[in-house]
């Protein structure tokens, strides 16, 4: 099911400049394909760890995995330029690595050390990278949207051809923040795509309780701009969309909503029991694999062997295991590291203590 | 020097700093051909086009959010919200997202950006568009607040908070907007976090903000009158707060008042007090005394009966100076 269609065709008119690698041919008939299988599966393999370090109790806090819906992450991302940002949410570490963060810093970040990313000052819900675009994680649900409306802006407002891409979930489509920012974005032409990961879940409430409509994609039409709904599970198809609405906002022609169905594999946060979610609808999402559809994809059409994705496995292992022992060795941050970035100046550290 | 009104001297800081820094940016509700709902912006969109002074739809969450993003890529928004009461409307952003966006990430960004918002009653505006609400951004780590009581500081400070690194909340006095004061000629800054000494005084001190200057200095001329010599200290900055002046002047007076216009409880006195019952109670002649409005909503009809006033400020300095 759900076979990916082989988009033989040129990339789409006015493609972003610089999207390359994701679209060079590294093999005949290739068009970044192996590029997306390894960004997917490295993301899968990453969280996968992640649960395995956060159950033997190696990471504080919580953490919330994006297993299953991988293509969504990666497809959008393959379409995007080191200079263009990303905006994400809780359930953001696919969107952080896809976006091309380095596995040590996000690792690092996430087992509370110095040397990650953000100095242990925020954990998994709050990673952010300024050398890979990576605009943070949000811990607030809906909150990324508005800020993300800034970062457009100031692409426009610099002449430069950037853009901007803010995820978020199906339930964030009903925070204020959402309708705001969709209808300033296109009042504004602000070069933006606005990505809703639809995974029928807000937390621990299905989509159908909570929404008269299905389809999210739907309101983009109340605020004059393009929306499109597409197989969250269909990397190739997700990747399609993405590159449309890319040229569209690097052309000044404005944003656009792209409304992505796909699967939660887990619960909303590791360790969640899912008491409220019934163990068919467990079931059923699995079944749908973007990961396992894309590599019968690819052998059945050649473009890969199981030789080389068994190459894949192995390489992705190596580079996780190393940015795992990497951030259990890495030391803490100091003592009241803390106090070092409230301000850009340090006027009352010592007061603030 | 020369003679301005309060509104007029944030329009001057405006217009030098946008003319003097290319990612300055203005945005808010009216803020273009209306010039703002106080007059404000009046004249930007002219000077500096449509690109620059961004009137929005009335969303302040998108506008607060905008900025933050804007200011994250190293532009410099300032941001008018037409009312400190619908700060409330945005407050996500700007404790949970603007307040923390240099913490979170580490110092990866910052957000240099300004939120102008007119607080304070004096004009019968209700209870919905009267209120001081500085203690609740005091209180968050991250944010920076002024609260201008003169037009001198009113241009100085927006100046100093426009050109900070940090996120800066400059709460305007809007029934200050129409008074007038003498302001340098040309260039010059406030620096935040310095309190001014308003009147210096040996006999007790007063610490008081934003409009409740007036009422202190005229409280404190009455109390000369009684043969009372009250320091009047005008903190201007809560964020970051000039400790070292308050310290100073009760060091000098051994005896403190705190004046401000916002309910009293839980206020900035609350705050001050403390601090000064904590690091230097042994030196006090007498008990700390705030001065600040009932437990109440700003009423509409009554507004005159519930704000403190000069003659609240007198009685509170005669009981402290009675002990």
């Amino acid at each position: 099911m759900n076979k990916p269609q082989h988009n033989t065709s040129s990339p789409a008119k006015g493609a972003p400049k610089g999207a390359a690698p994701a679209d060079a041919p590294a093999i005949p008939n290739d068009d970044g394909f192996l590029d997306l299988h390894y960004s997917m599966l490295r993301i899968r393999r990453v969280e996968e760890r992640l649960l395995q370090v956060f159950s033997e109790g190696k990471i504080p806090g919580f953490i919330h995995v994006s297993i299953g819906q991988e293509a969504v992450a990666v497809g959008v991302c393959s379409c995007l330029t080191p200079a263009d940002t990303i905006f994400t949410t809780h359930r953001g570490h696919g969107h952080t690595l896809a976006k091309g963060m380095q596995l040590k810093p996000f690792m690092a970040e996430i087992f509370g050390r110095d040397s990650g990313a953000c100095h242990g000052n925020s954990g998994s819900m709050h990673v952010a990278s300024s050398e890979a675009g990576v605009g943070g994680a949000n811990g607030i649900v809906g909150a990324g949207l508005p800020i993300s409306l800034g970062s457009a802006f100031a692409s426009a407002f610099k002449g430069e051809d950037s853009v901007t891409a803010v995820f978020f979930g199906d339930g964030a489509s009903n925070q204020g923040t959402f309708h705001e920012s969709m209808n300033l974005a296109a009042l504004w032409n602000l070069p933006i795509v606005f990505v809703c990961e639809n995974n029928g879940w807000a937390q621990f409430t299905s989509q159908k309780s909570y929404m008269k409509i299905d389809g999210i994609a739907r309101r983009a039409d109340s605020y004059g701009m393009p929306g499109v709904q597409v197989d969250g599970e269909d990397v190739l198809r997700v990747r399609e969309s993405m590159r449309e609405a890319v040229a569209r906002a690097r052309s000044g022609n404005g944003p656009t909503l792209i409304e992505c169905k796909t699967y939660r594999w887990f619960g909303h946060y590791a360790g969640d029991p899912q008491k409220y979610r019934p163990a068919a609808d467990v079931e059923q999402s699995r079944k749908t694999d973007c990961i396992a559809n894309f590599e019968k994809f690819l052998l059945d059409s050649d473009l890969a062997d199981r030789a080389q994705l068994d190459a894949v496995e192995a390489r992705l292992r190596g580079e996780i295991n190393e940015a795992i022992a990497f951030a259990e060795a890495a030391p803490s941050a100091p003592k009241g590291q803390f106090l070092n970035d409230v301000y850009a100046d340090a006027f009352r550290k010592d007061s603030l203590s | 020097m020369k003679e301005i009104r309060y509104i007029k001297a944030i329009n001057e800081a405006l217009h030098e700093e946008m003319a003097r820094d290319e990612t300055v940016f203005v945005i808010g509700e009216d803020v273009g051909a209306p010039g703002g709902a106080f007059g404000g912006t009046r004249g930007l969109l002219q000077a500096f086009g449509e690109r620059r002074v961004r009137d929005t739809p009335i969303s302040e969450s998108a506008i607060v959010g905008l900025a933050l993003g804007a200011a994250m890529k190293g532009l410099r928004p300032v941001v008018e919200i037409m009312f400190a009461d619908f700060l409330p409307v945005c407050m996500d952003q700007i404790v949970n997202q603007i307040a923390k966006t240099r913490f979170m990430f580490g110092g990866q960004f910052s957000a240099p950006l300004v939120i102008r918002a007119p607080g304070g009653a004096g004009l019968n505006a209700g209870p919905q568009h009267s209120q001081s609400l500085e203690a609740w951004f005091a209180h968050v780590p991250g944010l920076k607040v002024v609260m201008p009581a003169t037009p001198a500081d009113a241009k100085g400070l927006l100046k100093s908070a426009i050109r900070d690194n940090d996120p800066v909340l400059v709460l305007e006095h809007k029934a200050l907007y129409a008074t007038s004061g003498t302001i340098p000629e040309g260039e010059y800054l406030v620096p935040l976090g310095k309190a001014d000494v308003r009147r210096a005084g040996n006999d007790v001190t007063i610490v008081t903000a934003s409009r409740m200057v007036l009422q202190t200095l005229e409280a404190a001329e009455t109390l000369a009158g009684q043969g009372i010599d009250a320091e009047v200290i005008d903190l201007r900055s809560l964020t970051p707060l000039d400790k070292d002046a308050i310290f100073k002047s009760v060091a000098k007076t051994s005896r403190l008042v705190i004046a401000h216009e916002a309910v009293k409880s839980f206020g900035i006195g609350a705050e001050i007090a403390a601090m000064i019952s904590e690091e230097m109670i042994d030196i006090l002649d007498a008990p700390i005394t705030r001065v600040g409005a009932p437990f109440s909503p700003v009423p509409f009809s009554q507004e005159g009966d519930y704000l403190p006033n000069a003659s609240d400020v007198v009685h509170a300095v005669q009981k402290v100076m009675a002990y």
